[in-house]
């Protein structure tokens, strides 16, 4: 099945560069320790790219990597490339790429816990020069797709509930006007119905602002609900890609990531079975 | 008015004088803590630098005051820059204790530095601001007080109204905020570390060269005036090492309480409480209230 899917991939006429494309690379933290070992993906412009797999897959460290904020956890790409808008995104700093459209809202939120939520969106409009007359519409935009913020305006981002938090750091995000957003872990610690209204606003988000998003997520689930596309890591290593609705149907997927299994409980001959067909990029 | 009751005026006014002058170092302090989360002890000697700076920039090349000032921060913003090029950029990430012996070594670099340059005798800092009392004072209601001690307040507040209207108003003060509050997040949204640094060491110089200014021009430019920053510390713990109120306030209490205590209590112990009295409230406060009066309380949710 898995084979049939990245089939699917390769038939695909080539059309527009993707907006980022992330080749083959490897990242090593502390010089020692190899988290990445060959992670390939692409990011058509307008999708929703779901980078899904277990704890200490390494989808953190490739979003990371693609923001350029390894630097500051002593990790480095030391193969590969990552190209966003067929920019080299290695030599940039977090700053100018910024300012190029990708920003990263961070897992575990990252809100600045003693400015105001207000504050906290304009700070996402640090990198901005168009003026107060933009930034403020924003302000508005932002408010509009999250109405609780507005209630919340003049409240400590520390003392605002973890939901709350969540809409404040892609609100900041929001502020920066990006083209593109790296979410990671957004479903984390917040109840499913939180969980299901914050997805509907990024797929809104993506309809309405045209912002390209590139999500880190455990729960498989909702992420395949609401992507176009997915990429499922394992070990550093991408094992498996295609169309969410594809992957949504793939059996090793159903078993693996979303817990229902149409046959019954399974031997460990099947694990071994499963993990013989996994497809090895690297 | 008795003679007794304008003496307590006059203790309680030349204490708070004295605080703000406290008040004017422990800021510095705040400044660079809260943006960077290190505590840099050089800020005192960063002081002396700076008086150094403007007594040889007026001494030597006879520059007029005015003159003189402009270029000391514009010295005090290069090194600034230098001290992020040379030091900081390499100590990102690093604890905060590596940090703060960054900041030990660095102290010692600048006095050597200052001395090199400007020479390490007592200098005798005339930039113009008055002194002796004020006269009207003293004739109407035989109050004694330095005029000197009068501009320090003056500027002290000034300042301190500007650093809260860019802390609070500008975006380059929010984004100080933002990074003392978590770098990460702060370099997430595009906010350059090393830039903020520069700016946040820069305003710490500058607010340095104005303490440098008031205790030059109270005591001489020499080599003591970068031990004002121990003073500083108990300031800090009462008010807070995070808050610029809170150092205003923490220096005016610190400054009023050494004298009260110099004169009311002093007598009863044999006197020189002066000089320890404000440790021994900063330990008081250490016990019943480490974040001070004014700090920022770690924010813990459940």
């Amino acid at each position: 099945m898995s084979e049939a899917v990245s089939a699917d991939i390769r038939t695909e006429p080539e059309t527009a560069p993707p907006l980022l494309s992330v080749n083959n690379i490897e990242v090593i933290y502390d010089h020692v320790i190899l988290v990445l070992k060959g992670v390939s993906l692409e990011v058509p412009e307008g999708g929703i790219v779901a980078l899904l797999g277990a704890n200490g897959a390494g989808k953190t460290t490739t979003l990371k990597a693609i923001s350029n904020l390894l630097g500051a956890e002593r990790g480095e790409v030391t193969k590969g490339s990552i190209l966003f808008e067929g920019e080299a995104v290695q030599s940039l700093t977090p700053n100018a790429l910024v300012r190029r459209g990708v920003i990263q809202v961070m897992e575990g939120r990252h809100c600045f816990e003693h400015l105001t939520i207000e504050e906290n969106l304009l700070t996402g409009a640090y990198t901005r020069g168009d003026g107060r007359a933009g930034i403020q519409g924003d302000l508005e935009m932002v408010y509009d797709y999250f109405p609780r913020l507005r209630e919340r305006r003049a409240a400590q981002a520390g003392y605002t509930s973890g939901g709350e938090q969540q809409m404040c750091a892609i609100g900041r995000a929001l502020m920066a006007r990006p083209k593109m957003i790296l979410l990671d872990e957004p479903s984390m610690g917040l109840a499913p119905q939180l969980v299901e209204s914050i997805f509907e606003t990024v797929k809104r988000l993506n309809a309405e602002e045209g912002v390209t998003f590139l999500l880190a997520e455990q729960n498989t689930n909702i992420a395949l609900k609401y992507a176009t596309y997915g990429y499922i890591l394992e070990n550093g290593r991408v094992v498996m890609d295609g169309e969410a609705g594809a992957l949504r149907e793939n059996e090793d997927v159903k078993e693996f990531y979303l817990g229902l299994s149409t046959s019954g409980r399974k031997s460990y001959r099947d694990v071994k079975h499963y993990k013989r067909r996994k497809r090895w990029l690297a | 008015m008795g003679g007794e009751f304008l003496f307590f005026i006059e203790t309680t006014i030349s204490g708070l004088m004295a605080g703000v002058m406290y008040a004017l170092v422990a800021l510095g302090f705040v400044l660079i803590f809260k943006a960077s989360g290190i505590f840099n002890f050089a800020q005192g000697v960063l002081a002396l630098f700076a008086g150094l700076t403007l007594v040889g920039l007026m001494e030597k090349f006879g520059l007029p005051p005015w003159a003189a000032i402009i270029a000391t921060v514009g010295v005090m913003i290069v090194l600034a820059w230098l001290i992020e090029r040379l030091v900081l950029q390499y100590l990102v990430n690093q604890d905060p204790i590596i940090l703060f012996m960054s900041t030990i070594g660095l102290a010692y670099v600048l006095e050597g530095l200052g001395d090199i340059m400007w020479g390490s005798d007592v200098k005798v800092l005339e930039i113009g601001i008055p002194q002796g009392a004020v006269d009207w004072l003293l004739d109407d209601y035989g109050l004694y007080i330095e005029k000197l001690e009068i501009v320090a307040a003056v500027t002290g507040a000034i300042m301190v109204t500007g650093l809260a209207v860019f802390f609070n108003k500008t975006r380059i003060g929010r984004a100080l905020r933002a990074v003392a509050d978590d770098h990460q997040a702060a370099l997430s949204v595009g906010i350059s570390l090393r830039t903020i640094w520069v700016i946040v060491w820069s305003v710490s110089g500058i607010v340095a060269l104005v303490a440098g200014v008031m205790w030059g021009s109270k005591s001489g430019v020499q080599f003591s005036l970068s031990l004002i920053a121990l003073k500083a510390l108990p300031v800090l713990i009462l008010g807070g090492f995070t808050s610029i109120p809170g150092a205003i306030v923490g220096g005016l209490i610190i400054g009023v309480g050494e004298k009260w205590a110099e004169i009311y209590i002093g007598s009863l112990v044999g006197g020189a409480i002066e000089n320890w009295f404000a440790y021994v409230l900063a330990l008081g406060f250490l016990l019943f209230r480490p974040q001070g009066l004014f700090g920022e309380r770690i924010i813990e949710r459940v």
